[in-house]
């Protein structure tokens, strides 16, 4: 299976602090790849250094074998990335309809695609109009999501959507990365909650101390209680 | 896992449209009433706040967009305002026949090429210190700051230089002197050409704003530049036009001024700077209506303040914005995430 | 070094350029014999004092506040309007400075607080505000101010021009009233440097700086960053209002424009800034070059222009025209900014190193 983004000895650095100190990563196509680890391991700020929010300050990013660690962020998101951020980032003065228009840049938005959305989360078509400050949080992390949904993109890269939301909610975003997996869309998921990580996760890559210290099939790390506590501090039966 | 479950209950009940701001100048000019002796000089003080008012807006809008969306602060945009007044002189002085004809289209003849001729500049000259002077330092406030105010003393000293330290009477058009008379009220010719001028600027910013894809983008930006980018759009392409826009909107604020006051020097840009800077405080950074609805407040209250009680007039405007910022730490219609 | 507090200039012609400009202010009178030399060396002294505190808030702090001379004036008028009410009395310089100081504090601690409620972008736009709106009231409360014209007052005795302490000429200069006032004058202006030199290097001083840094970090580490600020804008404050006192001594006169203009905290900005910021030497180095330029340059800069009027170059005679000095400065304020941020300090002490 072919690795559609590679990340070789990343390292960032945010003013004085050196975050992450050569992280070594890759997302193969079709699957999706759970970054997980405790809190400040650096899964924010790798998605971030990928997206190009913040500076590599050396190593490589290659996404479909062209690197892009040196490209503006705006260069990166038209390679084919969508960026589903920790804090949704919704444009509170925009309405639904508009913050979705700005998300489709290659032109009006395909009906067809919208229904689709609209099937997971049928509260924006219900608030199409509304402005998006209005909305609920689980609804804002719905727009968010659609957002990076509106038009197909190469790969998604999506920071702890569920953090916060309710069971129900978290249950729709589940449904939606499913069929979004279906179709074979490539995925990058930082996610907390290791049920829902287990869930959809084909492989995982876990982080501490800014650097990935497993990697493998998420099979693997779901059976093993034992790897699970060492890297996560947790055991399966245990969520937060 | 219905999707239906997820639908009921989850909403919140639709926040109504802030619209208290909205309502105050009117409020304003209310109390004001029972103050005022006589219905008609309320009303020429009305008509009189209004006029200054949108002259301000037209300055300050330039201002509040370029620091939302830029995050610059710009404390020379006052050079914009003396520069498109000083660019008006240099086309409508050498055609004071024109000016002083009684026709109208001879008048306009002469207004527009001036009108043209300062946004035109200013424009540019916005350009052209966005480039040179502000990009270097984005990010870095206190640099922007500094080399700002640094253009402005500069630019004030190139028009001493340029024009000479006197002060240049710009007299108003023949069709625009004079006033209606409204009951006993006169209300001037010029002053409600200012309403109207300020009205058209208004509304079409806000049609850019609201009905353009440019505007999206600019309101979006407003909120979180990153997260447009990470969509896809090379936002700081826009910053060089909206610089342009403001600076140009700034000259001309300038020509009005100019006309207003039937005369033009370089200080006054300085001078405006400070009433300019209010406004755009009063009205939240980055909110063209809270701009809109702080001008109107601040003029119409210097007027009104200025008839009472003429030692409080000069004041007038900070306080306005202390107890404006009292009640809204962050001014009327706070856009930005800052 | 004690009285320096450890904080030394680290650059030999720095040291250097330093000792000839104290050396050379301490024995003005003497070496500088005359009325303008004098008040030359005077309104040195002032703004290196000045400017000085203006650096603790903006180079220490990194606070951006265009109500400086704000402060100053209020020092100023304090002791004005005491010395014209009460009569030319050391006790009503003593109760000018009492009234005069506190309130400077206090209005400082209030901009402070305020700034509490507002973003700290929004601080040196609303400085700016009030500053205008203090001149303002200066000079509608005439009764007081004594408005546009300012207040002339008259000094105690000791101060006074007239009054001659050696009737023999010391080293050829008569020991005056004025000879006293001037000395009077550097000694409080250098105490008052010496005082802030102390600050900037004691613990508060170092909190001050890692705030500037990193406003975020310095809190978590647990610094209360807008007590520290509100301070460092008081004490600020307080020492503008002291030299704001001393140059109404001097001057024996008080006015908007000697003490409240905005063209004052320009001269300020200019100063620290092309000095260099956060080093209070680059306020010494500063203050010398600018009043020196301003009453000097201006001759130079007449004579290009008369020059270049009389040959006939275009434009040239209204550039360098001596009213235009402040575009030059202007200029070289800009390009400081950009190419030596530290400042002529800064750049001094980088290439030493």
């Amino acid at each position: 299976m072919s690795e559609l983004l590679t990340l070789s000895r990343v390292e960032t650095h945010i003013g004085r602090y050196h975050i992450l100190h050569g992280v070594e990563l890759a997302v193969a196509e079709g699957q999706t790849t759970m970054l997980l680890g405790r809190n400040g391991a650096g899964k924010t700020t790798t998605l971030r250094t990928i997206m190009g929010l913040w500076r590599a300050s050396s190593g490589e990013i290659r996404l479909g074998g062209e690197r892009i660690e040196a490209l503006p962020t705006p260069a990166i998101a038209r390679a084919g990335i969508g960026y589903v951020p920790e804090t949704m980032a919704v444009f509170s003065d925009l309405t639904v309809r508009e913050n979705l228009v700005l998300a489709a840049r290659d032109g009006p938005i395909d009906e067809t695609r919208l229904d689709w959305i609209f099937g997971f989360f049928p509260p924006l078509k219900k608030f199409w109009l509304s402005r998006a400050g209005t909305l609920s949080g689980g609804q804002k992390q719905m727009l968010s999501f659609a957002r990076s949904l509106i038009e197909p993109r190469r790969l998604l890269l999506i920071d702890e959507p569920t953090k916060g939301l309710a069971p129900a909610i978290i249950g729709a975003l589940i449904d939606c990365l499913r069929e979004v997996k279906r179709r074979g869309a490539t995925i990058l998921l930082v996610e907390q909650n290791f049920r829902v990580a287990q869930t959809i996760g084909d492989s995982v890559a876990v982080m501490d101390n800014g650097r990935v210290v497993h990697a493998g099939p998420m099979a693997e790390l779901a059976a093993d209680a034992g790897l699970q506590h060492k890297l996560l501090g947790l055991s399966l039966d245990t969520h937060q | 896992m219905s999707a239906t479950d997820i639908d009921a209950g989850a909403a919140l009940p639709k926040a109504p449209r802030d619209l208290v701001p909205l309502l105050l100048p009117a409020a304003l000019a209310l109390i004001a009433l029972p103050f005022i002796p006589s219905s008609s000089t309320w009303l020429t003080l009305t008509i009189a706040g209004l006029a200054m008012g949108m002259m301000i807006f037209v300055m300050a809008s330039g201002l509040t967009l370029i620091f939302g969306l830029m995050d610059v602060l710009n404390f020379g945009h006052g050079a914009f305002i003396a520069i498109g007044a000083y660019m008006a002189t240099l086309v409508l002085l050498p055609l004071t026949g024109w000016m002083q004809a009684d026709s109208v289209w001879l008048n306009l003849a002469a207004v527009l090429p001036a009108i043209v001729l300062a946004v035109g500049v200013t424009g540019l000259l916005g350009l052209a210190f966005e480039r040179v002077v502000i990009m270097p330092v984005y990010g870095q406030h206190l640099k922007q700051i500094l080399i700002t105010m640094g253009g402005m003393i500069v630019a004030e000293q190139l028009l001493y230089a340029l024009f000479g330290p006197q002060q240049i009477p710009l007299p108003l058009p023949a069709s625009l002197r004079g006033s209606f008379a409204i009951g006993e009220a006169a209300i001037e010719k010029y002053r409600v050409v200012c309403v109207l001028v300020g009205l058209a600027v208004f509304l079409a910013m806000l049609a850019v704003l609201n009905r353009t894809k440019i505007g999206l983008l600019i309101r979006a930006g407003v909120e979180n530049t990153e997260m447009v980018e990470a969509l896809g759009y090379r936002i700081t392409r826009l910053f060089v036009g909206v610089f342009m826009a403001g600076s140009a909107l700034a000259g001309l604020g300038g020509v009005m001024w100019g006309l207003y006051r039937e005369q033009v020097n370089a200080a006054m840009g300085g001078e405006l700077l400070v009433l300019v800077f209010i406004v755009v405080i009063i009205g939240g950074l980055g909110s063209v209506s809270g701009c809109f609805i702080g001008a109107l407040l601040v003029a119409l209250a210097t007027n009104y303040v200025g008839f009472l009680v003429p030692k409080l007039a000069l004041i007038t405007d900070i306080a306005l914005m202390v107890a404006v910022l009292l009640w809204r730490p962050r001014g009327l219609y706070p856009v930005t995430s800052r | 070094m004690m009285p320096l507090s450890g904080d030394r200039p680290r650059s030999v012609i720095l040291s250097i350029a330093l000792t000839l400009i104290v050396v050379g202010l301490a024995l003005a009178p003497f070496l500088f014999p005359g009325a303008k030399p004098l008040n030359v060396a005077a309104k040195i002294c002032i703004f290196i004092a000045l400017a000085a505190s203006y650096d603790l808030l903006l180079g220490y702090t990194g606070v951006v506040s265009f109500a400086h001379t704000m402060f100053y004036g209020v020092g100023s008028y304090g002791v004005a309007i005491a010395l014209y009410s009460l009569g030319a009395r050391w006790d009503a310089i003593g109760l000018g400075l009492l009234i005069a100081l506190p309130s400077a504090a206090l209005l400082a601690l209030a901009i402070g607080l305020f700034s509490l409620r507002v973003q700290t972008i929004f601080f040196a736009m609303i400085t700016l505000a009030v500053a205008s709106a203090f001149a303002v009231l200066a000079s509608q409360l005439s009764w007081l101010t004594g408005g546009e014209d300012g207040r002339n007052f008259r000094v105690p005795e000791w101060l006074q021009p007239g009054t001659i302490f050696i009737p023999r000429d010391v080293l050829g200069v008569a020991v005056t009233g004025r000879t006293v006032t001037y000395y009077l004058l550097f000694v409080c202006c250098a105490a008052l440097f010496l005082l802030l030199l102390r600050v900037v290097n004691s613990p508060f001083g170092r909190v001050l700086q890692a705030i500037r840094e990193n406003p975020f970090r310095a809190e978590a580490l647990g610094y209360r960053t807008v007590i520290h600020r509100t301070l460092a804008n008081v004490l600020a404050a307080a020492v503008a209002a002291a030299v704001g006192a001393l140059n109404a001594l001097w001057l024996r006169y008080t006015g908007p424009d000697t003490s409240l203009s905005f063209a004052i905290m320009l001269d300020i900005l200019l100063i620290v800034v092309i000095g260099g910021m956060g080093t209070l030497y680059g306020a010494i180095i500063g203050a010398t070059l600018y009043v020196l330029a301003q009453n000097y340059l201006q001759a130079l800069m007449g004579t290009v222009s008369t020059a270049a009027a009389e040959a006939g170059v275009p434009l040239l005679p209204q550039l360098f025209h001596p009213d235009r000095w402040l575009l030059w400065l202007g200029i070289l304020f800009i390009l400081s900014v950009y190419f030596f941020p530290s400042g002529i300090v800064g750049k001094l002490r980088r290439s030493t190193s």
